[in-house]
C-alpha cells in the first residue's frame, strides 16, 4: 500500500530516497561497528570486563545526570520566567542561552576554565570551600551542565508556554497561592515537555567531549578514553568501548524515551 | 456590593480607562460590549489578575484593590471552559476546597450540593477532553461555585454553545442566581442575553464605560452614539402575545400586531434582525405576513450599508444596500413599506 503510493506520488518518491540516504547515512556507520564487534565478542567481553571502561562509563552517566538534575532545579524556574513574562531584553537573553549549542565545545571548555579556573574569584570562592574544577568530578559537571542546558530550558519554555495562562488565573481565583498554581496546575501540564528536555539533556551530557577534556582529562570520562586509546593504542583498542558508549547510550535513551512517551496518544 | 472607582489598567496594547460601576448585593449585573471593547480585562481586573495602574475597587465596603486574587472570594468562569485537563471532574470540582484546606465532611457535602444542583454526578471520573460543551460549562460553573464566592464573574458564558445547550446553561445561570443569591457578573456581546439576565446592564466600547442602566434604559434610551448604533444591530421590543381566533400568534407593540411563528401568549421581548427587513415603496406581495407602512425618521451611514430608521410606530432599523438606498431615493421622512416574515420574529424572555 504504502509502497504503490510512493511510486504514485513523484514528489513523494523523491523526498522518500533523499531521506532514505541520510537515514542509511546514520544508520549505517552504527550498525557496521556494532556488527563487526559482535564478530570479536570476545574482545567486547573483555571491554566489559576492563574495570577502567565500567568506571569511564558509569562516571559519564552519573556526571550527566547530576548536571542534568542541577540544570532542572535552576532552568525550569528560568524556562517558567521566559514563557510567562515580557520584559525588555527578553530575546537578547533567550539568544544568549542558546549560545553553548553553537560555540565549539573546545572553546566552552577554555572559557569555563578561565571563570571556574584557580585564578578568577568564582574559582578561588569555590575553591576556598574546597570545590575545584580543574581535573575533577565538579569540572566534568560544569562542563557537561554548560552545554547542555540549552535543551532543557528551550523544551520547558515550550512547554509552559502551551499551558494556557488563564488555568494558572483559575487556580489563582480557586484560591491557590502563586507557587500553588504552578505546582498543581503549570508544572504537571508542562512536565512531558520538561521530561523530554531532561533527557536531551542528559543524552547531551554523556556525549560532550570537547568541553570536558579541556577542564577534566582525568577523572576520565568515555569518550575521553575513546579518544586515548585511539591515540595511544590505535583504531583495534577504541573500537570496542566505542560500541559499548553506543549501546549504553542507545539503550539508556530508549527507556527514557519510552518512559516520557507512555500514553502519549491520549 | 462591588464598587469600582475611577479604575485605569494599562496593559500596553490595551487600556481600560477611568471606569466606574456599582454593583449591588445579589444583583445580575451585564457587561455588555463589542469584541475587543476591553470587557474581559474590566473582569479579570475585578478578579484581581492585572495590575490596576490607579482607582479602586471595593468589596462589600472594604478595599480589595492590592488584594490577592486568592484572598478576594470572586470565581471566574471563561467562554470555553478552561479546565483543568489533567485532572477528573471530581477534582476539577474540589480543586478550590483542596486549596482552602476544606475538611473532608465539609467537601464531601459540598461535592455532593454542587453535583446535584447541576445535575453532573454521572461526570465526576470523566476527563474534561471527553464532555461536550454543554457538560463542561456546568463543571466550570461548578467548579467556580463550590468554594461559596460572593461574586462570580462570567466571561461570555453562552458564545461557545449550539442553541440549544445556550438555551439550558441561560436557563442554568438564572436558577443559579435565583438559588444562590449571588451577586454575579456576566461579560456579553450579545443583546438578547443581556437583555434575558441582566437586572442592569453597563455598556463598554473601547476601554471605556458608555452607559449603565436598566435594559429598557440602554435600548430605549441610549445616552450616546456609540451605544445607539450599538443598539441598532437589533430591533428589540417588549410587548404582548396574543392568540387570534384565526389561529394566529401577534406580538402586539405600540399598538402594532406583528404575526409571529410561536405559539405564546403574556409579556415577552421580541427581537428582528435589520437584515431580515425588506423596505419598498409600494406594498409587496409575498409570502411574508408582515407588511407596514411607515416613515422614515433616521439614517446611520455604515459605508456600504445604511441603517434606516422607519416608524410604524414602533421603530424599526433596517439594513440596506447602498445601492438600493440610493435606487429607491430614500430620505429621511419618506414614506416607506417594510415588509418581514413572521419566522423572522425571535420571541424571548
Amino acid at each position: 500500500m504504502f509502497l504503490r503510493k510512493l511510486i504514485n506520488n513523484r514528489m513523494a518518491l523523491t523526498f522518500f530516497l533523499l531521506g532514505l540516504l541520510i537515514f542509511l547515512f546514520i544508520v549505517i556507520p552504527l550498525a557496521k561497528m556494532i556488527f563487526s564487534s559482535v564478530s570479536e565478542a570476545e574482545i567486547l567481553w573483555q571491554t566489559i570486563l576492563d574495570p577502567e571502561v565500567t568506571g569511564a562509563i558509569g562516571l559519564t552517566l552519573y556526571a550527566a545526570l547530576i548536571a542534568t538534575l542541577v540544570g532542572f532545579l535552576l532552568g525550569v524556574p528560568l524556562a517558567y520566567l521566559l514563557a510567562r513574562h515580557n520584559f525588555p531584553g527578553k530575546r537578547l537573553i533567550e539568544g544568549l542561552i542558546d549560545v553553548p549549542i553553537v560555540v565549539p565545545h573546545t572553546a566552552a571548555g577554555i572559557a569555563l576554565l578561565f571563570v571556574f579556573g584557580q585564578r578568577f574569584f568564582m574559582g578561588k570562592a569555590f575553591q576556598a570551600i574546597g570545590i575545584g574544577f580543574v581535573d575533577s568530578m565538579a569540572g566534568i559537571i560544569i562542563a557537561m551542565l554548560f552545554v547542555s542546558i540549552p535543551f532543557l530550558i528551550d523544551s520547558a519554555k515550550e512547554g509552559f508556554k502551551k499551558v494556557d495562562v488563564r488555568l494558572e488565573k483559575v487556580a489563582r481565583t480557586l484560591g491557590a497561592s502563586p507557587w500553588q498554581a504552578f505546582f498543581r496546575v503549570s508544572f504537571p501540564l508542562a512536565w512531558r515537555s520538561i521530561l523530554a528536555g531532561n533527557i536531551m539533556m542528559w543524552a547531551r551530557g554523556i556525549s560532550e567531549f570537547g568541553a570536558v577534556i579541556i577542564l577534566a582529562y582525568h577523572p576520565m570520562i568515555a569518550p575521553v578514553l575513546v579518544y586515548e586509546r585511539f591515540e595511544t593504542y590505535g583504531l583495534n583498542y577504541a573500537r570496542p568501548i566505542a560500541v559499548l558508549l553506543i549501546l549504553v547510550s542507545v539503550l539508556v535513551f530508549i527507556v527514557l524515551r519510552t518512559i516520557a512517551y507512555r500514553g502519549d496518544k491520549s | 456590593m462591588i464598587e469600582v472607582k475611577n479604575l485605569y489598567v494599562d496593559l500596553g496594547e490595551f487600556i481600560l480607562e477611568d471606569i466606574s460601576l456599582d454593583i449591588e448585593d445579589g444583583e445580575y449585573f451585564i457587561i455588555l460590549g463589542p469584541t475587543g471593547a476591553g470587557k474581559t480585562v474590566l473582569l479579570e481586573s475585578i478578579a484581581g489578575l492585572y495590575p490596576t495602574k490607579s482607582g479602586e475597587i471595593w468589596l462589600r465596603g472594604k478595599e480589595v484593590t492590592r488584594v490577592e486574587p486568592e484572598k478576594r472570594r470572586i470565581s471566574i468562569v471563561y467562554q470555553d471552559h478552561v479546565l483543568f485537563p489533567h485532572l477528573s471532574v471530581k477534582d476539577n470540582l474540589t480543586f478550590g476546597l483542596r486549596m482552602h484546606k476544606t475538611g473532608a465532611d465539609a467537601k464531601k457535602d459540598r461535592l455532593n450540593w454542587v453535583t446535584e444542583l447541576l445535575g453532573i454526578g454521572s461526570l465526576l471520573h470523566r476527563r474534561p477532553d471527553t464532555l461536550s460543551g454543554g457538560e463542561k460549562q456546568k463543571v466550570a460553573l461548578g467548579r467556580a461555585i463550590i468554594t461559596q464566592p460572593e461574586v462570580l464573574l462570567v466571561d461570555e458564558p453562552l458564545s461557545a454553545l449550539d442553541p440549544e445547550t445556550r438555551e439550558s446553561v441561560q436557563k442554568e445561570l438564572r436558577q443559579l442566581h435565583k438559588a444562590l443569591g449571588i451577586t454575579i457578573l456576566h461579560v456579553t456581546h450579545d443583546f438578547e442575553e443581556a437583555i434575558s439576565l441582566g437586572n442592569r446592564i453597563a455598556v463598554i466600547g473601547e476601554g471605556r464605560l458608555m452607559q449603565v442602566g436598566t435594559p429598557e434604559e440602554v435600548f430605549r434610551h441610549p445616552n450616546s452614539e456609540f451605544v445607539a448604533r450599538f443598539a441598532m444591530t437589533r430591533n428589540i421590543f417588549v410587548g404582548r402575545a396574543e392568540r387570534k381566533p384565526s389561529g394566529d400568534t401577534v406580538f402586539k407593540v405600540d399598538g402594532t400586531e406583528f404575526i409571529i411563528a410561536y405559539d405564546a401568549d403574556g409579556t415577552h421581548h421580541a427581537s428582528i434582525r435589520p437584515e431580515d427587513i425588506l423596505i419598498s415603496s409600494e406594498p409587496i406581495r409575498s409570502s411574508a405576513r408582515n407588511c407596514f407602512p411607515g416613515t422614515i425618521t433616521h439614517v446611520v451611514d455604515k459605508g456600504s450599508t445604511l441603517y434606516v430608521t422607519v416608524s410604524i410606530p414602533p421603530e424599526l432599523s433596517c439594513l440596506v444596500t447602498r445601492h438600493s438606498f440610493q435606487e429607491m431615493e430614500l430620505h429621511e421622512g419618506k414614506r416607506v413599506y417594510i415588509t418581514f416574515k413572521a419566522s423572522s420574529v425571535h420571541l424571548f424572555d
